[in-house]
């Protein structure tokens, strides 16, 4: 079966694991790409309970300032705001530290990947735990509240429980756009999967065979993403009424 | 919280941070054969790759290559993410104004490639109403742009990119090195099309041969990799890498 | 008046001044003296932006209806190929489908010699019409889904009423379902349309000169870094404030009586 298969179309053998197949180059991409993946999605999940919380409950200034974040990165291009993150705030750094004596130090791709896109993420998270947070119904926190409880155990055992699960789309949603958004490294010359399949098309002129295995790669994450996610808001929703019947 | 996600990112950002006295030598991260080009199985391999490894293991430097996007690979060393540029940059007046070059380690004419029986010539009149694709930020669309205007003058971010829509037929000619325009003209892709011709020389815009770029003021690395390359010429490591890559030397005059 | 001296609280009056201060620094101690050279470029990068803009979220909207409503209510043999379009649109990043389109299909050309001899062929020669096409399809992938929900959320009294009075099928869906269907993907409209703006730069890989590669141009011809690269961000602003206050107007604009 696998050999009619690369007898017809003999560039499907450079999909293979071993050199002179480019597979393990591919599989490699797609590790970075997820670890950046995860890093950012975790970044932002920290800058969005942050964010949200500064938003619901800080002074004017927090406030404020939380608003001129989030509109700002969510109207300029990730592209732009990748390229400014990684050159200027790498220069930054660096300025910063040889003006206090120390030596220049070398940010990894990897680390400037998740935090640049870890701050575009924390933007998109912000409004995303806003809203959840705002959907608990108010009776639930009153009544913990009535019962005496301080506040931060009411966030712990009340809110975060109960947001989590109003949460979980909009977070699933943040997590495929984090890992669709890791191509973009690609630009900024980061062997994440879109660019080890650009090497390897360009090596082998086979780019129909690349990009279309690597857009196979993006679409499984996606699909087990969805699954996990769905799983995840099951079990976020226990207990609570209509979820087993889907809602509307 | 402010406070702790400060310290999250920057344990995040430094916790990479070089120990020891590595020189981060910058390459472009796009395949540019048969200088820096990525293997199946992930290493970089070519000419310039064997060359970095025996400049720094002359010049005693503990040398780690790092591919970057070709596109901002100036900004990355003057932002300090790379120390040293060798990826067949030459040494020009304009990049002069920003970057340090070491002295030179090879110089190659410059070239113009069209399709086979096109009729095309590496001259204005031969090139007036065609499209000419060059990559960006090169000579080539220095020279390009000042002696070819009568062309559309097309700009990729690689070369790599320019002999694809060249094979496509998306481009008429394209110009470049001569060395990298032979090894795509021997590929089975390369196929469609010869060399029409070297361009008329410029030394003003073509410059003075290819060197390491260096940051401003870093005179004693420059110094390292000067010695690191006149030894790898005296002591015949140069013409070994080189013998089965090229016929003849490509040192150049 | 009172909204405007409501909003000039004491701390935004400070980080108001902050900000201009910031811009007079920017103005005052970065470099611009390349801004008139390249002047001429900049406005066509511009508009080559909107352009694109304009032209792939009509004709991306365009054909997320079909999708959308093969996906509600069509019967399985349309609404399986619907739904896995727009899920492999949404699964896959742009970037990829992009070069998949340019570089993909231009590597099949040589094979096929008749091609540069078709009457498409000054169309496929040149780049745009692939960014049209990769950021319409992209579009519709992503309105497609919103299409579905918007159809699938219209009142079902609504469509009863209209099929009891004897309304033919085509017209119901004319005159009934399309509207209310659209009114509620209204809201949304804009989000992707600014959603859109931001994947225009992604055109310049493909040689495109938008906005963006002229920015580049400029970052490479002159080594100059943050420059162009903080007015790319200016110019997306302003074009994102834009399409904000156009669709507000227009969502201000279309009754909204029957929600």
């Amino acid at each position: 079966m696998l050999e009619t298969l690369t007898e017809a179309f003999p560039t499907l053998s450079l999909l293979a694991w071993e050199p002179p197949g480019w597979g393990a180059n591919l599989v490699r991409g797609l590790v970075n790409s997820i670890q950046i993946a995860l890093g950012a999605f975790g970044l932002g999940l920290l800058i969005g309970t942050g964010g949200a919380y500064g938003k619901l409950y800080g002074g004017p200034v927090m406030r404020d300032m939380l608003a001129v974040y989030t509109t700002v990165v969510r109207a300029v291009p990730e592209l732009v705001l990748i390229l400014i993150l990684y050159f200027a705030v790498t220069d930054l750094v660096n300025q910063a530290l040889v003006s206090f004596g120390y030596d220049r130090v070398q940010i990894s791709g990897v680390a400037a990947g998740i935090a640049v896109l870890g701050v575009v993420q924390g933007a998109y998270a912000t409004e995303v735990l806003r809203g959840a947070i705002l959907a608990v119904p108010v009776g639930q926190l009153e009544a913990a509240r009535a019962m005496g409880m301080p506040v931060l155990k009411a966030a712990r055992r009340i809110t975060l429980p109960l947001m989590l699960a109003n949460a979980i789309p909009g977070l699933a949603n943040l997590w495929l756009i984090a890992t669709k958004d890791t191509a973009l490294l690609a630009i900024v010359g980061f062997a994440e999967l879109t660019l080890q399949t650009r090497q390897a098309a360009s090596s082998t002129k086979a780019f129909l065979t690349f990009f279309l295995a690597a857009g196979v790669l993006y679409l499984l994450i996606t699909l087990l993403s969805g699954v996990i996610f769905g799983r995840v808001e099951k079990w976020a929703r226990r207990g609570q009424p209509g979820s087993g019947g889907g809602g509307r | 919280m402010k406070k702790t996600l400060l310290v999250t990112v920057a344990a995040l950002a430094f916790g990479s941070a070089a120990m020891a006295e590595t020189v981060k030598v910058g390459i472009a991260a796009e395949p540019y054969p048969p200088f820096a080009s990525p293997d199946a199985s992930g290493n970089w391999i070519g000419w310039e790759v064997e060359l970095i490894g025996a400049v720094c293991a002359a010049a005693e430097l503990d040398c780690e290559i790092t591919p970057v996007a070709w596109d901002g690979i100036i900004p990355s060393l003057t932002s300090g993410q790379i120390d040293a540029i060798m990826a067949s940059m030459s040494i020009t007046a304009d990049r002069m104004q920003t970057i340090d070059f070491s002295n030179k380690y090879y110089n190659t004419p410059t070239v113009v490639v069209a399709a086979k029986g096109s009729g095309i010539t590496p001259t204005a009149e031969g090139l007036a109403g065609k499209i000419l694709g060059v990559q960006v930020s090169t000579v080539h669309q220095d020279y390009a742009q000042t002696h070819f205007s009568g062309a559309e003058i097309k700009l990729y971010q690689t070369q790599d990119e320019a002999n694809q829509d060249l094979v496509a037929g998306r481009i008429d000619a394209t110009q470049a090195d001569s060395i990298a325009l032979d090894d795509f003209l021997k590929s089975d892709a390369g196929a469609c099309c010869e060399n029409v011709g070297a361009v008329a020389d410029d030394q003003a815009i073509l410059g003075l041969g290819v060197g390491v770029g260096l940051r401003k003021g870093e005179d004693a690395l420059k110094e390292k990799f000067n010695a690191g390359i006149a030894k790898v010429i005296e002591d015949g490591t140069y013409d070994a890498i080189s013998a089965p890559y090229f016929a003849s030397s490509i040192y150049g005059g | 008046m009172t909204g405007l001296r409501a909003f000039l609280l004491p701390h935004r009056v400070v980080m108001l001044a902050l900000a201009l201060g910031v811009v007079i620094w920017c103005a005052v101690a970065l470099r611009w003296d390349w801004l008139p050279k390249y002047l001429p470029l900049i406005g066509e990068g511009i508009w080559r932006t909107i352009w694109l803009l304009a032209v792939t979220s009509v004709l991306g909207f365009l054909l997320a209806i079909p999708l959308g409503l093969a996906q509600a209510a069509g019967p399985w043999y349309l609404a399986a190929p619907a739904r896995v379009f727009c899920t492999v649109i949404r699964g896959t990043p742009l970037l990829l489908q992009l070069w998949l389109l340019y570089y993909g299909l231009g590597s099949l050309f040589p094979q096929f010699p008749a091609i540069r001899q078709s009457e498409l062929w000054p169309y496929l020669r040149q780049a745009w019409p692939y960014a049209v096409l990769a950021l319409t399809l992209s579009f519709a992938g992503y309105e497609g889904e919103v299409m579905r929900g918007a159809f699938k959320g219209v009142p079902s009294g609504q469509l009863e009423a209209a099929r009891a009075m004897g309304m033919p099928r085509l017209t119901i869906l004319r005159r009934i379902w399309l509207p209310l269907a659209i009114r509620r993907a209204l809201p949304t409209l804009g989000g992707e349309t600014v959603l859109q703006l931001k994947a225009t730069p992604l055109v310049a890989t493909i040689t495109v000169v938008d906005i963006y590669a002229v920015a580049s141009r400029v970052r490479q011809d002159t080594f100059i870094v943050y420059e162009p690269l903080l007015l790319l961000a200016v110019v997306y602003m302003v074009i994102t404030g834009g399409i904000v206050l156009g669709f507000r107007w227009f969502e201000n604009r279309v009754p909204s009586r029957v929600a």
